[in-house]
C-alpha cells in the first residue's frame, strides 16, 4: 500500500490577501492577521485532498496535527495517521521541516504539501531531493516549479502517482526570494535546489509525435556541444537543463551556480560575479553565455543566476547569449514570454525581442523575451 | 412501446468477441489453404528444388506459424474487423486533421477488383499500361489546376512521406545552386509534426514558431528567425486550429526575401478546394493527401498518397519516373539528372491515385467547391453548437470564422470535474463513435480535441455527435468516476498499460510475449 | 433560367433546404461569407478548369472501366516480371479481409474502439516474427526501399559510424531510395560504398569486401535472395566479416523464401528487412508494396525503430487482451546526436493482409510454396538455358529470379520483349541499362503461379523469337 504524507503550511497565502507579499517572519504574520487575513492554504489543501480521498481504501495517509494537515485530511474524508506535535495557531517553518523529516523516516512514497516558496524551501532543506513531493499552490509568491497548476491538478496527479499509473518524475526548481527585499520592491530570488516532482504524462495516440523531456534535453545538450567554438569562453548558468551540457562535456557541474568552460575544458566552477567579470576580461576573445529559464515564471536573467550581472552580460553581448530550454517548459509558459530582470532597466530593454531557444538536437523554437512580466 | 426517433445511441454496444490471439487457435495439422505444387514432370527433371540451397542457408526449423483451418482464419479476422471503428461504421468526424470522408464504394470496387489495375505489373511496357499512366497524368493535371502549381509527383506513399520528399527537394535545389549554407527549416507549432520531423530526417535543423495571442504563428518571430541559412519554411494554413491566417503572403514574402523556399502543407485543404490556391499565396511547393482531401480511404494507416506539387523552377528535382504525354501516348520519363531520385518503388500507390481520380471526375470544379463549402458550413455549424456545451472552451480567434476544423478544449471540464480529454475520449466509443484526435504533442491548447465534420456528414450526423458530447459533459458533472472508468461498451476495456516503456513488459510479438510472461 | 442545383450523394448538405437552414444557423446568406477570413485577393475567383463531371455512378464506373481496359494484364498475358513485385498466389480470404469496410476505412483510433485493428497489426508483427525468427517488428513501412533505408539509418544511430557497404548488384531502385535517404545536409554524410561481385556467380567479391571493411563501417547490407535472383551463398561469412568489424549485418530478404531458406537471423543478420508484397498481395501496378524491419529483442535495436509498436498487455477487465503503445517517445526521436526519422500513414491494410496470408499458410504452406517456386524456377532455368544463343548469366543457385543473357542471339531484350508480347507474354525485366556489363540481359521471375504449360509456352515463344 502506498503511503502519502500531507503537510499544510497553514499560514501560507495570508500575506497575499492583504498585499504584503509573503508571510515569512512572525511580525509580518501578526500584521497580516491584524489586517484581517484569512488562511488560504487549508482551503486549497482540502480541494486537492478531496480528490485523493477517492483512494482512501487504497493508500495510507500520514499527516501532521491539526491545521497542518490532519484537519484538512479528515474534512476531505480521509483517516490519517497523525504524527508529531505542534502548537496550534503558532506554527513555524521548523514545524514544516520536522514534519518532512518524520515522514521521510516513515518511508512515505510522496509528500503532498500546501504552501508557497518558503514551504518548498523548508522541505528541501529538511530532506533534500530524495522523496518525490508535490506542491499545492497556496503561497503568495510562487517562483518554485514544484507546484501543480492548481489544487485540483495537484490532487489528480498525486492520485495517479499513488495508483502507480503513468507519471514522469521531473526535477523542479526550489526558489525563494528575500521577502524583506521583496516588500521593499526589490526581487532577489535564489535557486536553492531541486525537488523531484511527479508530472502527469499523457499518452497520445498515433500521430502526435511526443518525445520524452529527458531525451529532448539530451538532444539539446548534444546540439549545443556540437556547435561549441574554439577559443570561446562559455559561461554556463545554473539549472538542470544547462547541467545536461556539462554532463555531455563530461565536466563537473554546479547545479545551482555558474561554471566557465573553454575548449571543452573546465576553467572554473561556481564562480561569483566578480570572478566571472575578471575571467571575461582576462580572456579577451569570443565569449558566450548559456542560460535556461529558471523557475515557474520563465526568467532567463535575474532569478537564481545573478552572478551573470548586467556588466557581465554587456561584456559578452546580446548576440552571444544562447538560451536553452525543453519544449515542454516553453509550452507550459504559454502565452507568457521569457523574462529578463537584470536590475538594469536599459539592459532589460535591450535584451527584449525574439530569441532562438535551443530545444533539442537540430531543434529550436523562436520565443519572445520581455522585460515586463505582464 | 414504439421507439421514438432519437440520435443518441444509448443502447449501443460494440462487438466484443473476446477473441484469442491467432497463435492460441493453432491445431497441429490443420491447413488454412493449399498451395500449388510443382507437377510431376517438373519434379522429375529438377528434383526437390530446395537441395540447391547450401546447407547452412536451408531452413532448419520450420517457422512456428499457427496451423488454423480456413473457416477459423476467416472468422477470426471478421471478428477483428467488427472490433474496429472504420468510417464505414462510425462518424469519422472524430479524427480531426484526417478528413475522414466517405470513400465511395464504386471506387473501391474498381480499385480492388478491376484486373486492369489489380493484375498489372508496374514494370510492364508502358504501351501495355496506358490506362494506368493516363490516370496518373490526368490526376497530375487536376492537382495542378486545384493548386496552381506547375507539376506534380504522386510517388510518395503517405502525407509525411510527401513532406519528406519536399524537404529533399529543398535540399537538392539549394545544392544544385552551390548554396550549401542553407541548413535550417522553419515551421510552426500548430503544423503537423511531420513538418518538423521530415526536414530533420532530410538533414535540416528545425526552428519552430510559437503561436501569438491570436493563435497565428508569430510573424515577428519568423522574421527574427529568417537568415541566409534558411533553406525553407514548411507551414500549414489553416493550421490545426482551423484558423485561416490572412497574412499568409507576408510570411511567404519574408521567406522569399532571404532566398528560402516556401512549402505549403495542404493536408488541411478540404475547406478550400476551388476557393483558395497555393499559387496565389505565393508558395513554391505543396503537398496534398489523396487519402484525405480526395476521398481515398485510410486503410488502418495506409496505403496512402502524398501528392507533391512544385513550381516550374523546382520541376527538375521531382522524383522519377515522371508520367508524361508525348502527344500520342503516355510515357515514363526518368531523364531528370537533378531529380532527388526515388522515395518509393515504381510509381507509388496506384490504387489510391485511381480513387482520387474517380472522386475528382465525379465532382468536377463545381462539385469540389461544393465539398469545400459544405465542409466549412458543417464546421461552423458544429462549432457554434459545441461552444455551448458545458466544460468546452475554444482557444484563440474569438468571433472569427474557422474553416474545416476546430481544436477544442475540455480545460473547463477538467477544472470543474476532473474529467479531462483522455477520459472523454474513452467514453465516446461507448456511443459508437470513434476515439477522437486530441492534438499532436505538445498540448499548447490544454485538454485538446480536434474535430473535422467534413462534407460527408449530414446535419443529423452532426447533431448526433453534439448530443454525445453533451451527454458526456453531463455525466462528467454528475458522476465523474463513471466517465473516468470508460469505455464500458467498447471492444475492449482500458489497457493496464497504455504506454509500455518498461523493457520487461514490452511484447510486440507473440513469441516475445511468451518468453516474457511465460504463458502457454 | 436558374440551373437546378446538383445534390451530390457524397455531400448530403448540398441539398438546398438543409444547406439554407444551416447557413441561416451560422449567420450567412451567401456561401462565400463563410470565408470572410480569407482576404479577397487570395481567393480564387475563377472556375477551375477541370473536366465536366461524370455525375452518376454507372457512368463513372463505365468511364473508369474503359480507361483501365486499356491496360494489358498479367491475367490475359503470361508474365515473368518480378524485380521486387512478383506475381504470387493470393488466397481469397486475403481479399475478403482487406475488403472489409471496417479495416479499409479505419485510421488512428485508440486500442479500445479499434481493438481489432491493434490486434490484427500485432498479429502481423507476430507472424512475421516467426518467419524471421526474430522478436521485434514495428507496424509496417511504405515499401522495401524504405525498410532498407531505415535499417541503414538505424545502424548509423546504433554505432554512430558513417559508412555503409552495399552490393553493387543490388536493386537499383532501392539504391536510389537509400541514396536520397542517407543524403543528409550536415557533414560528414553517410558514405555508401558498392562492393563488387563475381561476374559468373553474382556473389559478393569477398576480397573487395575485406578491402573496404573497417571500424568506420556502420553496416554491411546484402540482399538474399538477391535482386538478380541468385542466393548469396556466402551470406554467413559476410556476416562474420561485418560483425567482426563491429558493423551491423543487414539482410534484405524475400519473405516468401523463408519456408525453405534459413531466416537471416540464423546466419548472423542483426537486422532483417524487406518488402512483404509476396505475402497475399496483388500486383496492383506497384501499389501493394509494404516494408518491414525485424531485429532481436535488445533495447539497443528496439529503441531505434522509427514506427509505432503495438504491445500486448492486459486490460482492467480480467482475462481480456489489451494493447498499448510501446516506447512511444521513439517515434520522434530527439535523443543525443542521433538523427531522427519520421512516422506516418504507411501500409496498414496490406500488413493486415500479410498477417491473414501467413495465418492461412502455416508452416507447411510456407515450406510448400518455397519448394514449388524453386522447382518451377529451376525447370525454367534448365529449359531456357538449353535454347541456342541463350545463356543463364549466373551459375549460382536462384530462388525465384534469374538473369538470362541474349547477347549471342544478336537480338536486344527490347526486341525480344516486343515479340513476346505477340505471344501474350511479358518477358523479363530489361537489365541492359541498369547493368550494361551483362549486355542484353533480362531478369526473369518464376513463381508458384506458373504451371508447367506456362513455362513450356515461354520456352516455345522464346525459341521462336530468337530464331526469327
Amino acid at each position: 500500500m502506498k503511503k502519502l504524507g500531507v503537510i499544510v503550511n497553514p499560514i501560507a497565502g495570508m500575506g497575499g490577501r492583504v498585499g504584503l507579499k509573503g508571510s515569512d517572519g512572525i511580525e509580518i504574520l501578526k500584521k497580516a492577521r491584524e489586517m484581517g487575513a484569512e488562511p488560504e492554504s487549508p482551503r486549497r489543501a482540502l480541494e486537492a485532498l478531496k480528490i485523493i480521498a477517492k483512494l482512501k481504501n487504497e493508500i495510507e495517509v500520514l499527516a501532521y496535527p491539526d491545521e497542518m494537515g490532519a484537519d484538512e485530511c479528515r474534512q476531505a474524508g480521509l483517516e490519517p495517521e497523525v504524527i508529531g506535535s505542534i502548537k496550534s495557531g503558532e506554527t513555524s517553518p521548523e514545524d514544516t521541516m520536522e514534519a518532512a523529516r518524520e515522514m521521510a523516516k516513515k518511508g512515505v512514497d510522496l509528500i503532498l504539501f500546501a504552501g508557497g516558496d518558503g514551504t518548498a524551501r523548508n522541505i528541501y532543506t529538511a530532506i533534500g531531493p530524495e522523496i518525490p513531493v508535490l506542491g499545492i499552490p497556496a503561497g503568495v509568491k510562487i517562483h518554485s516549479a514544484v507546484y501543480a497548476i492548481n489544487p485540483r491538478s495537484a490532487g489528480e496527479v498525486a492520485s495517479l502517482y499513488l495508483q502507480g499509473q503513468v507519471v514522469n518524475i521531473r526535477e523542479a526548481e526550489v526558489m525563494d526570494i528575500d521577502e524583506e527585499a521583496f516588500r521593499e520592491g526589490r526581487v532577489n530570488a535564489r535557486l536553492y535546489g531541486y525537488l523531484k516532482v511527479p508530472v502527469e504524462r499523457r499518452v497520445q495516440s498515433v500521430k502526435s509525435g511526443a518525445r520524452s523531456e529527458q531525451a529532448e534535453v539530451e538532444g539539446m545538450a548534444a546540439e549545443v556541444v556540437a556547435n561549441m567554438e574554439k577559443d570561446t569562453l562559455y559561461i554556463i548558468g545554473p539549472g538542470t537543463t544547462t547541467r545536461a551540457i556539462m554532463e555531455r562535456l563530461e565536466l563537473p557541474n554546479t547545479l545551482l551556480g555558474v561554471d566557465v568552460v573553454l575548449n571543452r575544458e573546465l576553467i572554473a566552477n561556481d564562480v561569483g560575479e566578480k570572478q566571472l567579470f575578471n575571467l571575461l576580461n582576462q580572456h579577451g576573445g569570443n565569449t558566450r553565455i548559456i542560460v535556461t529559464a529558471i523557475g515557474g515564471q520563465g526568467h532567463i536573467f535575474g532569478r537564481g543566476n545573478q552572478q551573470i550581472s548586467p556588466r557581465v552580460i554587456r561584456l559578452v553581448g546580446k548576440k552571444n547569449i544562447i538560451v536553452v530550454a525543453s519544449r515542454d517548459k516553453l509550452v507550459a509558459l504559454q502565452p507568457h514570454p521569457l523574462l529578463v530582470d537584470t536590475g538594469d532597466p536599459d539592459l532589460d530593454q535591450e535584451l527584449s525581442g525574439y530569441v532562438r531557444v535551443v530545444t533539442g538536437w537540430e531543434d529550436s523554437i523562436m520565443y519572445r523575451i520581455s522585460n515586463d512580466a505582464d | 412501446m414504439a421507439r421514438q426517433k432519437k440520435l443518441l445511441r444509448d443502447n449501443y454496444h460494440q462487438a466484443r468477441w473476446d477473441e484469442a490471439i491467432i497463435f492460441e487457435m493453432s491445431v497441429p495439422g490443420e491447413r488454412g489453404v493449399l498451395v500449388p505444387l510443382a507437377c510431376q514432370n517438373i519434379i522429375g527433371q529438377v528434383g526437390d528444388g530446395v537441395s540447391a540451397i547450401p546447407a547452412n542457408l536451408r531452413r532448419k526449423k520450420a517457422p512456428a506459424l499457427p496451423e488454423v483451418n480456413q473457416m477459423r482464419v476467416n472468422r477470426h479476422f471478421y471478428h477483428l474487423s467488427q472490433e474496429t471503428l472504420g468510417t464505414d461504421v462510425t462518424l469519422g468526424i472524430s479524427e480531426g486533421t484526417c478528413t475522414m470522408k466517405y470513400s465511395p464504394k464504386v471506387q473501391e470496387h474498381m480499385a480492388a477488383r478491376h484486373p486492369g489495375i489489380v493484375n498489372v505489373h508496374p514494370l510492364q511496357d508502358p504501351d501495355t499500361m496506358q490506362g494506368i499512366l493516363e490516370i496518373y497524368y490526368q490526376v497530375e493535371q487536376f492537382l495542378k489546376e486545384i493548386s496552381g502549381m506547375d507539376a506534380f509527383s504522386l510517388q510518395p506513399g503517405g502525407g509525411a512521406h510527401g513532406v519528406y520528399a519536399n524537404a529533399s527537394m529543398i535540399r537538392a535545389y539549394h545544392r544544385a545552386r552551390g548554396d550549401n549554407k542553407r541548413t535550417e527549416i522553419i515551421t510552426t507549432m500548430f503544423s503537423h509534426p511531420c513538418d518538423a520531423a521530415t526536414p530533420n530526417t532530410a538533414g535540416f535543423k528545425v526552428i519552430t514558431l510559437m503561436p501569438d495571442e491570436s493563435g497565428y504563428p508569430d510573424l515577428e518571430a519568423m522574421k527574427a528567425a529568417l537568415s541566409e541559412r534558411t533553406a525553407g519554411i514548411m507551414i500549414t494554413n489553416p493550421e490545426d486550429t482551423g484558423i485561416y491566417n490572412p497574412r499568409i503572403e507576408e510570411y511567404v514574402k519574408a521567406a522569399h526575401a532571404v532566398g528560402a523556399i516556401c512549402s505549403y502543407d495542404q493536408a488541411n485543404a478540404n475547406g478550400m478546394l476551388g476557393i483558395h490556391r497555393a499559387r496565389e499565396a505565393g508558395f513554391d511547393l505543396v503537398h496534398f493527401n489523396l487519402h484525405k482531401t480526395f476521398s481515398a480511404p485510410h486503410g488502418c494507416m495506409g496505403p496512402a498518397t502524398g501528392a507533391i506539387g512544385v513550381k516550374e523552377f523546382l520541376k527538375p528535382f521531382l522524383p522519377v519516373p515522371r508520367v508524361e504525354f508525348d502527344g500520342q501516348k503516355y510515357i515514363l520519363n526518368s531523364n531528370y539528372p537533378d531529380s532527388i531520385g526515388k522515395v518509393r518503388s515504381y510509381f507509388g500507390n496506384t490504387n489510391v491515385v485511381l480513387k482520387a481520380y474517380m472522386w475528382i471526375m465525379q465532382h468536377g470544379a463545381e462539385g469540389l467547391k461544393e465539398a469545400a463549402i459544405c465542409s466549412v458550413l458543417n464546421n461552423q455549424y458544429f462549432m457554434k453548437k459545441i461552444a455551448a456545451i458545458p466544460g468546452i472552451v475554444i482557444w484563440y480567434a474569438k468571433g472569427k470564422r474557422r474553416l474545416e476544423q476546430v481544436r477544442y478544449s475540455w480545460e473547463k471540464l477538467k477544472q470543474d470535474t476532473g474529467v479531462g480529454t483522455d477520459d472523454v475520449n474513452k467514453r465516446i466509443v461507448d456511443f459508437g463513435i470513434e476515439h477522437y484526435w486530441t492534438s499532436h504533442h505538445p498540448w499548447v491548447v490544454p485538454e485538446p480535441f480536434t474535430l473535422e465534420p467534413c462534407e460527408s456528414y449530414n446535419k443529423e450526423d452532426l447533431d448526433e455527435y453534439i448530443e454525445v458530447l453533451q451527454q458526456i459533459s453531463k455525466e462528467a458533472h454528475e458522476d465523474a468516476n463513471f466517465v473516468k472508468t470508460a469505455p464500458h461498451k467498447a471492444a475492449s476495456h482500458r489497457p493496464t498499460h497504455e504506454a509500455i516503456d518498461d523493457a520487461e513488459l514490452i511484447a510486440v510479438t507473440w513469441r516475445q510475449y511468451l518468453k516474457k510472461r511465460g504463458k502457454k | 433560367m436558374h440551373k437546378k442545383p446538383i445534390v451530390y450523394p457524397y455531400i448530403p448538405n448540398s441539398a438546398p433546404e438543409t444547406k439554407a437552414a444551416m447557413m441561416k444557423e451560422v449567420g450567412v446568406t451567401e456561401p462565400m461569407q463563410l470565408y470572410e477570413e480569407i482576404p479577397e485577393h487570395l481567393k480564387y475567383n475563377q472556375e477551375m478548369k477541370l473536366p465536366e463531371p461524370i455525375l452518376d455512378e454507372y457512368s463513372i464506373r463505365r468511364h473508369t472501366d474503359e480507361i483501365l481496359g486499356k491496360n494489358k494484364t498479367c491475367g490475359e498475358y503470361l508474365s515473368f516480371l518480378g524485380a521486387g513485385c512478383a506475381q504470387h498466389f493470393v488466397p481469397a480470404v486475403c481479399d475478403e479481409i482487406n475488403g472489409r469496410g471496417e479495416f479499409l476505412t479505419a485510421y488512428v483510433g485508440e486500442s479500445m474502439g479499434d481493438h481489432g485493428k491493434w490486434q490484427a497489426l500485432f498479429e502481423y508483427c507476430s507472424l512475421m516474427g516467426e518467419l524471421m525468427d526474430m522478436d521485434i517488428l514495428s507496424i509496417p513501412m511504405y515499401d522495401g526501399g524504405q525498410a532498407a533505408s531505415s535499417s541503414l539509418r538505424m545502424a548509423n544511430r546504433i554505432n554512430d559510424r558513417k559508412k555503409v557497404l552495399v552490393p553493387a548488384s543490388m536493386n537499383p531502385d532501392i539504391f536510389m531510395i537509400v541514396q536520397n535517404y542517407l543524403n543528409s545536409v550536415p557533414a560528414p554524410e553517410i558514405e555508401i560504398v558498392k562492393i563488387g561481385f563475381e561476374p559468373n556467380t553474382g556473389l559478393m567479391d569477398l576480397n573487395d569486401l575485406k578491402k573496404n571493411i573497417s571500424a568506420d563501417v556502420s553496416a554491411v547490407f546484402i540482399e538474399n535472395p538477391s535482386y538478380l535472383g541468385f542466393i548469396e551463398t556466402q551470406a554467413e561469412e559476410i556476416g562474420k566479416i561485418a560483425r567482426g568489424a563491429g558493423a551491423e549485418f543487414i539482410v534484405y530478404t524475400d519473405p516468401i523464401s523463408l519456408g525453405v531458406m534459413e531466416a537471416p537471423a540464423n546466419y548472423g543478420a542483426t537486422i532483417t528487412c524487406g518488402d512483404y508484397h509476396p505475402l497475399g498481395l496483388h500486383l496492383g501496378a506497384g501499389g501493394c508494396q509494404g516494408g518491414f524491419i525485424a531485429t532481436h529483442d535488445d533495447m539497443k535495436y528496439i529503441s531505434e525503430f522509427k514506427d509505432l509498436m503495438f504491445g500486448l498487455t492486459d486490460t482492467v477487465q480480467d482475462g481480456e487482451w489489451g494493447f498499448g503503445e510501446v516506447l512511444y517517445d521513439r517515434t520522434s526521436y530527439g535523443s543525443r546526436d542521433k538523427g531522427k526519422e519520421f512516422t506516418g500513414t504507411s501500409t496498414g491494410l496490406w500488413a493486415i493482409t500479410a498477417g491473414v496470408y501467413l495465418s492461412l499458410m502455416g508452416p507447411q504452406g510456407m515450406e510448400e510454396v518455397g519448394t514449388t517456386i524453386m522447382q518451377n524456377c529451376q525447370y525454367a532455368v534448365k529449359k531456357i538455358g538449353e535454347l541456342p544463343g541463350v545463356k543463364i548469366q549466373f551459375s549460382s543457385p536462384s530462388f525465384k529470379e534469374f538473369v538470362v543473357n541474349f547477347d549471342m542471339t544478336g537480338k536486344s531484350v527490347a526486341q525480344i520483349n516486343k515479340h513476346l508480347l505477340e505471344f501474350k507474354i511479358f518477358g523479363g525485366k530489361d537489365l541492359s541499362k541498369e547493368f550494361p556489363q551483362f549486355g542484353q540481359s533480362a531478369l526473369y521471375c518464376v513463381t508458384e503461379v506458373h504451371q508447367h504449360k506456362d513455362l513450356d509456352k515461354l520456352v516455345y515463344a522464346l525459341q521462336g523469337v530468337i530464331s526469327c
